[in-house]
């Protein structure tokens, strides 16, 4: 299972930014392991954001995102209190949904 | 003894044949995400790329602002962002053209949020990035090149 995500959401003057940083090592596929056998790919596909279950945006990645991918958006609306909820895939079939409070 | 070995090959073929499955393609994680345009992140040139996300060509767009570095020392973690001045901006995407899978990421955007989305991605070299962004059903483009100093050396 993998780490949690780190989900910032912060609400300004009818606005709310969002910061997800995930752990995931985002292996692309072409790399080698010190004996030469190349390493399989390993990276999020699919990520979805949810504002009090609104899909607020939702994104593919590919291999060519970072290792520990980062994310930041924002949308209109949201308050204090509000629940946060995101979630990803991976090309393995693992995922991770963490949730946090719009501050 | 014998009934053993007999198990042990069993588990054995059965692994087999879901490997030799598995390589053909026939069994992939990925098939549970039928979301996932993986015909996108494949592409092998701009243009197959573009193709597989329906953009077709997109017209340049001084309206669409990408944020990145001039010059990226860590060719691994490069902060791009995106934002499009466009009207009813619904979908953004990355592609740096120079690596091998060039869409790094897509974005869709749905109403009531904003066309201003930031991520990091890896380049392998000095290239072009550019923002695809689906606007009022028309396609969009802008790019802004990067320099990739791997060996902090310049270049």
């Amino acid at each position: 299972m993998a780490s949690p995500m780190r989900i910032r959401a912060a609400s300004k003057d009818g606005v709310t930014e969002v910061r997800v940083l995930m752990s995931h090592p985002m292996e692309t596929g072409q790399r080698k392991d010190s004996s030469g056998n190349p390493i399989p790919a390993h990276h999020i596909t699919e990520l979805s954001a949810k504002h009090n279950d609104k899909v607020v945006l939702s994104a593919q990645f590919g291999p060519s995102v970072s290792t520990n991918p980062y994310l930041a958006f924002k949308f209109k609306g949201g308050a204090s209190g509000d629940k946060l909820v995101v979630s990803w895939v991976d090309n393995k079939g693992e995922s991770r949904t963490d949730e946090v409070q719009v501050s | 003894m014998n009934n053993q070995r007999r198990d042990a090959l069993k588990a054995g073929g059965g692994l087999g044949v879901f490997g030799l499955l598995a390589a053909a393609g026939l069994i992939k994680p990925e098939m549970a995400l039928a979301a996932w345009n993986k015909s996108a992140f494949d592409a092998k040139s701009m243009d197959a790329a573009l193709a597989a996300i329906g953009a077709g060509k997109p017209a340049d767009s001084a309206d669409i602002q990408i944020t990145a570095p001039d010059i990226a020392e860590n060719g691994a973690v490069v902060p791009v962002g995106v934002v499009s001045n466009l009207p009813k901006t619904e979908y953004v995407a990355i592609m740096i053209e120079k690596n091998p899978s060039m869409l790094a990421a897509s974005f869709e955007i749905p109403e009531g949020t904003m066309a201003d989305v930031q991520t990091r991605v890896k380049m392998g070299q000095t290239s072009d990035v550019f923002a695809v962004v689906k606007a009022d059903g028309k396609f969009y483009v802008a790019k802004k090149e990067v320099k990739v100093t791997l060996g902090g050396c310049g270049g």
